[in-house]
This record gives C-alpha cells, structure tokens and sequence, in this order.
C-alpha cells in the first residue's frame, strides 16, 4: 500500500472532525473524496502532507503511514516529506514571481542550484501539465498575468517540479471555468500512471470521471470507501445514496 | 428627528472643509511667500548654490547644504530602521506565537510615543559622549547620533506596519510554499515578504517622510551649522532645524532672511508630497494583486 491511514481520529481545540478514520491507498491510482461542506475532506487531506501541524490547536491520534513509513514520527523531516507529497490548492496561489521562477521555487528552496538542470526540470513540469505550449514564450512574465486555469495548471506544474510521489488536490477545479475544469480532469487522467493521486471534489461527476476509488465522508465519518463505480451505481450505506443522488449535502 | 440629522449632516461636513480649508491655506502661504523669495533670488542659485549663509553679510541661498544635513540624518535613521524594523515584523508575523505578538506590537508602538525631544535630549547627552569612546573625531553636534536615535523612533512605524502588510498576505500563499518544503525561513523571505513588497515598501515611504520632517532630535542633537558634507560625525544643519531656528530669531518679518523659511519649507513639502504619492501609487497597486 502506498498510503494508509490507520484509525485516524483529529481535533481541533475540543472539537472532533475526524473520527476514527482507516483507508489504504494503492500506488498510481486516484481517489476521490467526496461529502458535505464541513465534513473534514481537506483537514483529512491535509494530514498526508502534515499541513494542520501549521494550526496550533491541531491534534492527532492514529497513524498516517506513507510507503509504510508512519510521517508522523518523531524522526520525519517535515521539509523532506512535504517534498515527496505534493499539494494543488482550491484557489490557485501563484507566488508574485515569474512564470519560471513559481515553478523553479520548489528546486531552488530544496538545494537544487544547477541552472540547467533546474530549467530541464521547469520545461517537463510545464509539459506535463499541458501548459507549456502556451507559456514558453512568456517564462518571464509574472503569472498573474496568466487566467485562472492556466495559473491552477501552472500550481500543478510547481507541485510536480519537485518530483512527489503522491498529489493531494483540493477542489483544485472548483474555481475554474468548465473548459479549464475539464482540462485540469484530463491531466489528472495522465498523471497517475507517475503519482499517487487524492482529490477532494464536490462534483459527483469530477470524481466518477477522474478516480478509481472514492470516500464518502459525514460528519468526520469514513461512511463508504469503494471502487468508484460501485460507489456510485451500486452504494452499500443509505446515506452515500441519498448524497449521490443530491437528496442532501 | 429629521433635522437633528441635517445638523449632524451640515456639522460634519464643515469640519471636513475647515480641515480642507486649512491645509489650504497653509499651502497658499507657503507658495505666496516661496514666490516673493523666488523674485529676489534665482531658483537656479537655490538648487545649485552651495553654500547657505542667509543670515550673514555674504550671502548665499543654495538649498543643498541643508539638504544634506536632512538627507544624512534621515539616511541613517532609515538604516537603522529598515533591516530591524523588517525583521521584527518578520518574527512578528511568522515566528512569534499569536500571544507573545499580541504584546510585543503594542509596546513596540510605544518607542513612537515617546516625545521627540527626549529622543533629541538622550541623543545629545548620552549617544554622543558614548559614540564619541568609539568614534574620538566626533563632534559634540553632529548627524550620526541623532540619526540612530531617529531610526529607533521610527522603527515601529516600520515594524507595524510591515507586520501588517505581512499578515494581510493570504494564508494559502504561505501554505503553497510550505508545501513545496520550503522551510519557515525560506517562507517568509522568499515568499511573503515579495508578497507584502507595495505594503513595506509604504511603510519604508512613510518613515521616510517622517524622518524627513523630524525637527526636535535633529535641533537638539545634529547641530546649526548648515555644510554639504556626507561626513557624519561633524556638525550639520538640516532644513527643519534651520526653520526652527529663524522662526525663533529675530529676524524683521518682510525681510529676504524671513522669507527663505518659506522656500525652506515649500522644498520639504513638495519632497514629502512625492513621498505621499508614490505610497498612495503602491498602496493601489497592492490592493489590485489581492483582488
Ligand atoms: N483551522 C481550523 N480551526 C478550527 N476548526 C476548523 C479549522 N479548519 C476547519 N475546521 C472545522 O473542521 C470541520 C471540517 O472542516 P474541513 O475544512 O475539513 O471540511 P471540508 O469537508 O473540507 O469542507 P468543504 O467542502 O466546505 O471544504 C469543519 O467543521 C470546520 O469548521
Ligand atoms: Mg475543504
């Protein structure tokens, strides 16, 4: 197993989100997370990168294994691991530099400094999220300048130019026009046969086009984890029913 | 009810105009008097002259030596402000945890309150004396000290405001980095202070201004001797302590030497007008990015 969460229960302050949570993760597929706002889909998400450790009041029990390694012991170097997990944002977040540079920033914090291999490297990145042919000509420009599915394509090529082995996306369609949605759905349909990929979606259709597995959470709750098909033609719990069916949520 | 309302209405509106009003005016007297100046004096020897004697019989009305005296003290305020003022606001905003910040940036804010003349008064009695241990060719007056004690007065400007253009950058930015793994360090220098660069660069602006326009540490501290010089341990005059200066002589009010107090005067404003525009330029453009 590539990724497996082990009876994962999480808190902020007081307040439960997550409870008593396990899932195993096969290597190069997708899964889909799926369930009402609130739910917990990016606090879940976020615990395979270790991004709560950034909210003081966060608390964790249970395991988090990555390639069968637990990321939470003490003897894990976060930089290191956040490195090997890449993460795609729902608002796509550019940094205020160039093109060139939002991908290149990745390499350059982890030591990288041979200019040519790092410019190798932003080349295949872009390519690999389908944006190079429309911004090789304009590498120095700053990516604001660039539309909102083209700077969430340009996140996704920064991600990959660190070379992770899982992508962990969150709603990373969400803010984007439906051409540029499905855009960002054909890539990650190209990605998985390098990566490992998690993606929260609200869009029932998203996750059946895009994943092989998919979990419906509630209220903190792993209600349904199956084959995506399954899941959705064939739900074993009432309540996945009626969420897939838009009766609620 | 509804002319309660009026009178509120009309009341707030003349104390908007009285302000208005005011600046106004002073802006008309400052021009009314620059232009008399300016009738007996060429603008070309203003600018270029350099030497400022208008108080002795060989007269001479080059701006330069004052302006030196304001460039160097507000340079080296700047110098101390800048580098300690952005690091604070970085700890502030990255490091510190959310309560030890709630304490430190108010008492930092305090340095600001702290009436200028005692900055001026420990500046000339204590920096000095202490400076001149390291430096022996330090003049009792001279633009060093009071340009350190200039910089710690406006380094909260620098470090609040700052922190708050900091903390304004949205947190998903910080995020992306880290999740790139970029380290805390690596985070704030190469991510969020790019981010906040229009909202530091403002505050830098307003310090800027500020220091020009500080009179009271500089009078006391910096000294009345008015020399184009970058020299900073000997004695200089800026242009707000030759202001004080006249304006406390007694020198007849329709003379040329009273006059140039307003030349002096017009030249700080249009300077610290430039200042406020390119602010008011950057702040506009930050909030453009974020939008
Ligand atoms: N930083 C935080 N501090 C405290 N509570 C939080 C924090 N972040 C999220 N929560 C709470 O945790 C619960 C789960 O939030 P989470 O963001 O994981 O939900 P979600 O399923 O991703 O929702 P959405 O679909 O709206 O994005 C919610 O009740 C939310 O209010
Ligand atoms: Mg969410």
């Amino acid at each position: 197993m590539k990724i497996e969460a082990k009876n994962v229960n999480f808190f902020y302050g007081p307040d439960q989100v997550l409870r008593d949570i396990s899932m195993s993760i096969k290597k190069n597929t997708v899964t889909a997370l799926i369930g009402p706002s609130g739910c917990g889909k990016s606090t879940f998400l976020r615990l395979f990168n270790r991004m709560n450790d950034l909210i003081e009041t966060a608390k964790l029990e249970g395991e988090i294994l990555i390639d069968g390694v637990d990321i939470y012991n003490k003897n894990i170097n976060v930089n290191e691991l956040r490195k090997t997990i890449g993460m795609v944002f729902q608002k796509p977040n550019p940094f205020p530099k160039s093109i060139f540079e939002n991908v290149a920033y990745g390499m350059k914090v982890n030591g990288i400094t041979d200019k040519s291999i790092i410019e190798e490297s932003v080349e295949e990145s872009l390519k690999q999220a389908a944006l190079w042919e429309e911004v090789k000509d304009k590498l120095k420009k700053s990516a604001f300048a660039l539309s909102g599915g083209q700077q969430q394509r340009l996140c996704i090529a920064r991600a990959l130019a660190v070379k992770p082995s899982v992508l962990l996306m969150d709603e990373p369609a969400s803010a984007l026009d439906p051409i540029s949605s499905i855009k960002i759905e054909e890539l990650i349909y190209q990605l998985k046969a390098s990566y490992t990929i998690m993606i929260v979606t609200h869009n029932m259709q998203q996750a059946s086009r895009t994943s092989d597995k998919t979990a419906f959470f509630y209220m903190g709750e792993l209600v349904e984890f199956d084959d995506t098909r399954t899941l959705f033609t064939n739900p074993k719990k009432e309540r996945t029913q009626n969420y897939i069916t838009g009766r609620f949520g | 009810m509804n002319i309660k309302e009026k009178i509120i209405e009309k009341g707030l509106l003349f104390c908007a105009l009285l302000t208005i009003l005011t600046t106004l005016g002073i802006i008309a007297v400052l021009v009314i008097q620059s232009v008399s100046f300016f009738k007996e004096v060429s603008f070309l020897d203003f600018i270029t002259d350099t030497e400022w004697t208008p108080l002795f019989s060989n007269k001479h009305y080059g701006i330069l030596p004052l302006f030196a005296g304001t460039f160097l003290t507000t340079f080296i305020a700047i110098l101390v402000a800048v580098p300690i003022g952005l690091i604070i606001a970085i700890y502030l905003s990255e490091y510190a945890p959310k309560k030890l910040r709630n304490i430190l940036k108010p008492a930092l804010e305090v340095l600001a309150a702290v009436p200028t003349v005692v900055y001026g008064y420990f500046a000339l009695v204590y920096v000095t004396p202490f400076l001149q241990n390291i430096f022996p060719s330090l003049s009792g007056f001279n633009s060093l000290s009071p340009g350190l004690m200039m910089g710690i007065m406006i380094l909260p400007l620098v470090s609040s405001l700052s922190e708050d253009a900091l903390y304004a950058v949205p947190k998903f930015l910080k995020e992306g980095s880290f999740a790139l793994g970029a380290t805390k360090f690596q985070t704030a220098w190469k991510v969020m202070v790019p981010a906040a660069f229009s909202g530091i660069a403002v505050s830098v602006i307003l310090a800027i201004s500020r220091a020009i326009g500080e009179t009271m540490i500089v009078a006391i501290a910096a000294g009345q001797q008015p020399r184009l010089t970058m020299n900073p341990l000997v004695p200089v005059e800026t242009a707000t302590t030759y202001i004080v200066q006249v304006s406390m002589g007694d020198v007849p009010h329709d003379s040329i030497e009273y006059k140039t107090i307003f030349a002096v005067g017009m030249s700080l404003f249009v300077f610290t007008l430039v200042l406020n525009n390119i602010s008011f330029w950057l702040k506009k453009r930050y909030q453009e990015t974020y939008n």
